[in-house]
């Protein structure tokens, strides 16, 4: 109803910066080009020296206040891949652990000149606030239960790579939803292109109100074409909260078993599971794991959205074997 | 149970002004005279009598607003806001009355700070102030505060504003115990353990973007508890800052069965829904939250019907830097003192939702009735307590410095019809 305009930490006049905050920014042909670029970057690997000089003399700050070891060295390989230099920057061991604020860290930082700052931080909207507090491109790593776009976007590779086509699929989301920023944005993402979603688990693990179909019974699994599993998120399953009685008993409701699956079910998996509660680790590792697929395909598609914020184009394959390969 | 500092009392003429005054019932194009800090005439032509004359042509003059609500951080969090800087921000907002909150640091729960903080009112309060003393020793919970001395050191009403009291039998012995002192309590309606780490309203928006959601239930069944015991006990009982339909609703029931219970309405909660939270903004950010369009429409309804008899700022001035985080390391809380009226005028008396004399009303009188105090009139022999405000004026807020030590509000940036030009308090011209 009312235009919030607070935006008063960005310098007047500058023109409007690429930014990866959120899948809800995106449309679908931003997801086109991105898949696009990510796979003319996959072609790349596979030849002898895998490394392109396409962002050289690029400085890409990796910024991330919550462990990670997926996200953050896929980032970090995406950058050096592209020759990029990059500098990592942990909450603990820096000055955050003085009690620095973000603004602060992020105008420390940002007098660097950095061209990209990769953010994973636990509160929401803590990406917006770095994109407004510095001229630097921002990309989005994961901010609390917000949103986490590239874990999306890495997703849709792969299930494009794996089953050939997005529109028309049907993804059960099995688990901690509530928790899950790896939900929230694939739920939009699988909005743009025309993939179905039931989202499965407890009650008090399912939000009210989010924009899909929802069902406490793991038999809506059933006719899912994927199923995507959602860690049980252990810290925020402290004693007294009672999201689920016990995690035993959440593993024999809603743990994904070879028994539950039917066959030719793909399953998924973010990371890092725990295994025995929400998957069995017969189905994690079985041949209908895609889950190291998707931490190759989440190198690639970092590439992609690294090099995507800082030229705003899709790759050109042509470009790309012609003058870029080294 | 007012206080504010030595000023010189107004000698003044206001010419040409239409003169609105709904509980009196004077709508008209009048002059006013004022004396020594006192209406001295109400009529079509008054004698100058050698006084300053205000040409007011094309302005209102109302009974200047009451605000029975606002954070003045003193103690504690100078800061922040002062009696002095708090006070000039209610006289920039045509306010001639405003009573603080206890839950400064220390909490006011003494004889000895409420005394403490008379004096400063005394010394620095450019509008006439009144304070609540807490219900609980440190808003803890636990004991009851001497109500007897503090009703007699000054205090208007009794509230733990900003925490609940989550013991029900202690509600019931401090609705007991207030009933001697002739206080009512104001009550911060909240269940801790269903709004436990919430920041925003449990709906769509908290779903889509992850918060922890506070849901509306989190307040309705405290606002219900307390009615209960208030009706049971005979208490006086007011509800702050309602934001829930439920809560509405349960105050309606109750007030129709003859419980002596009153409520308020923030302007941001009459205002905005929790669609504005997507901003991410935190000074969108407020405890209670705000909630849907149809909680957002209850309130309107109440308002109009008279079931919330007055609206409150809720004005909580934050450091700009303890704002300047992501919104869920935010504090609670935004600023509204300079705001309100042109807020509601905008959104509300414009579009036709609410009727001027409506909102001047709840603005005024109706707060001045719950806690007590005189109420704003214009009438001969009455203390000029005034505002005069010009409908067709647009500002831009924050483009301004505010009076108010801090910038929390979230009309920054916001272009808003409607100005106070002019504001009389306690017979004092405080702002023009």
């Amino acid at each position: 109803m009312i235009r919030l305009v607070t935006d008063d930490l960005r310098p007047p006049g500058d023109p409007p910066k690429r930014h990866l905050l959120s899948v809800a920014d995106l449309t679908r042909d931003d997801v086109e080009r991105l898949l696009g670029t990510a796979r003319t970057f996959a072609g790349s690997l596979e030849r002898h020296v895998k490394k392109l000089p396409t962002l050289k003399g690029h400085l890409i700050v990796n910024l991330f206040y919550e462990s990670s070891t997926r996200t953050s060295s896929s980032f970090e390989l995406a950058a050096k891949r592209l020759s990029a230099d990059t500098l990592t920057v942990k909450s603990t061991g820096s000055s955050v652990e003085k009690g620095e604020s973000l603004k602060d860290t992020a105008l420390t930082l940002g007098a660097y000149d950095p061209d990209v700052i990769v953010i994973r931080h636990p509160h929401i909207g803590a990406p917006q606030l770095v994109a407004r507090a510095t001229d630097a491109h921002v990309v989005n790593a994961g901010d609390g239960k917000h949103q986490h776009p590239t874990q999306a976007l890495l997703d849709l590779y792969t299930l494009r790579e794996e089953l050939g086509r997005l529109d028309g699929l049907h993804v059960a989301i099995v688990g901690d939803v509530l928790h899950s920023r790896v939900a929230r944005s694939l739920l939009q993402a699988f909005a743009l292109v025309g993939i179905r979603a039931t989202l499965v688990g407890p009650p008090a693990l399912l939000p009210r109100e989010l924009p899909a179909e929802t069902s406490t019974d793991i038999e809506a699994i059933r006719d899912a074409d994927v199923v995507y599993v959602l860690r049980m998120q252990n810290e925020r399953m402290e004693a007294g909260a009672n999201f689920v009685p016990s995690l035993r008993e959440y593993a024999a409701r809603w743990g994904i078993t070879p028994e539950r699956l039917q066959p030719g079910q793909k399953v998924m998996h973010p990371g890092p599971m725990n295994r025995g509660v929400e998957i069995d680790p017969r189905v994690a590792d079985s041949p209908e794991s895609l889950i190291t697929t998707q931490v190759r395909s989440g190198l690639v598609v970092r590439m992609a959205v690294l090099y995507d914020v800082l030229t705003g184009g899709p790759v050109g394959v042509q470009a790309l074997t012609a003058a870029e390969v080294a | 149970m007012l206080w504010q500092k030595d000023l010189p009392a107004a000698n003044l003429v206001v010419r040409g002004a239409r003169v609105l005054d709904p509980v009196e019932g004077i709508d008209a194009r009048l002059e006013v005279r004022i004396d020594g800090g006192t209406i001295a005439e109400v009529a079509e032509k008054v004698d100058a009598n050698e006084h300053r004359v205000v040409e007011a042509d094309g302005l209102v003059l109302a009974p200047a607003f009451v605000d029975p609500h606002v954070h003045l951080r003193t103690p504690g969090r100078d800061d922040e806001e002062t009696v002095a800087s708090g006070t000039a921000a209610a006289a920039a907002g045509g306010y001639c009355a405003i009573l603080a909150m206890p839950n400064t640091d220390p909490v006011v729960d003494s004889a000895a700070t409420l005394g403490a903080l008379v004096e400063s009112a005394r010394r620095d309060a450019a509008v006439p102030t009144g304070f609540l003393a807490a219900i609980t020793r440190g808003q803890r919970g636990e004991e009851l505060t001497e109500m007897g001395e503090l009703a007699e050191t000054g205090a208007v009403a009794f509230s733990d504003d900003g925490v609940p009291v989550a013991s029900a039998g202690l509600m019931r012995r401090a609705l007991q115990y207030a009933s001697t002192t002739g206080r009512p309590l104001a009550l911060h309606c909240e269940e801790p353990t269903l709004s436990h780490g919430g920041h925003v309203h449990e709906g769509r928006v908290a779903a889509e973007l992850g918060f922890a959601g506070y849901p509306s239930v989190a307040e309705s069944v405290a606002v219900e508890r307390d009615l209960a015991l208030a009706g049971y006990e005979r208490g006086r009982v007011h509800v702050l800052h309602l934001s829930a339909a439920e809560s509405v609703d349960a105050l309606r029931r109750a007030r129709e069965a003859g419980v002596v219970a009153s409520g308020e309405a923030t302007p941001h909660h009459l205002v905005l829904t929790d669609d504005a939270v997507r901003s991410l903004d935190p000074n969108v950010k407020m405890n209670p939250p705000l909630r849907a369009e149809q909680d957002r429409l209850a309130l309107l309804e109440a308002l109009r019907d008279g079931t919330i008899e007055a609206v409150a700022t809720d004005h909580a001035p934050h450091a700009v830097h303890e704002k300047e985080v992501p919104f869920e390391a935010a504090p609670f809380g935004v600023t509204g003192l300079e705001t309100a009226f042109a807020a509601l005028y905008t959104h509300l008396v414009k579009p036709g939702l609410l009727p001027l004399e409506t909102l001047l009303e709840r603005m005024s009188a109706g707060p001045a009735r719950i806690f007590g105090l005189d109420r704003p009139r214009v009438a001969t022999g009455a203390r000029a307590n005034l505002v005069l405000l010009d409908l067709g004026s647009e500002w831009t807020v924050g483009e301004q410095p505010f009076r108010s030590r801090s910038r929390n509000s979230w009309l920054l940036g916001s272009t808003v019809t409607g100005a106070v030009r002019m504001t009389l308090a306690g017979g004092v011209v405080v702002h023009e």
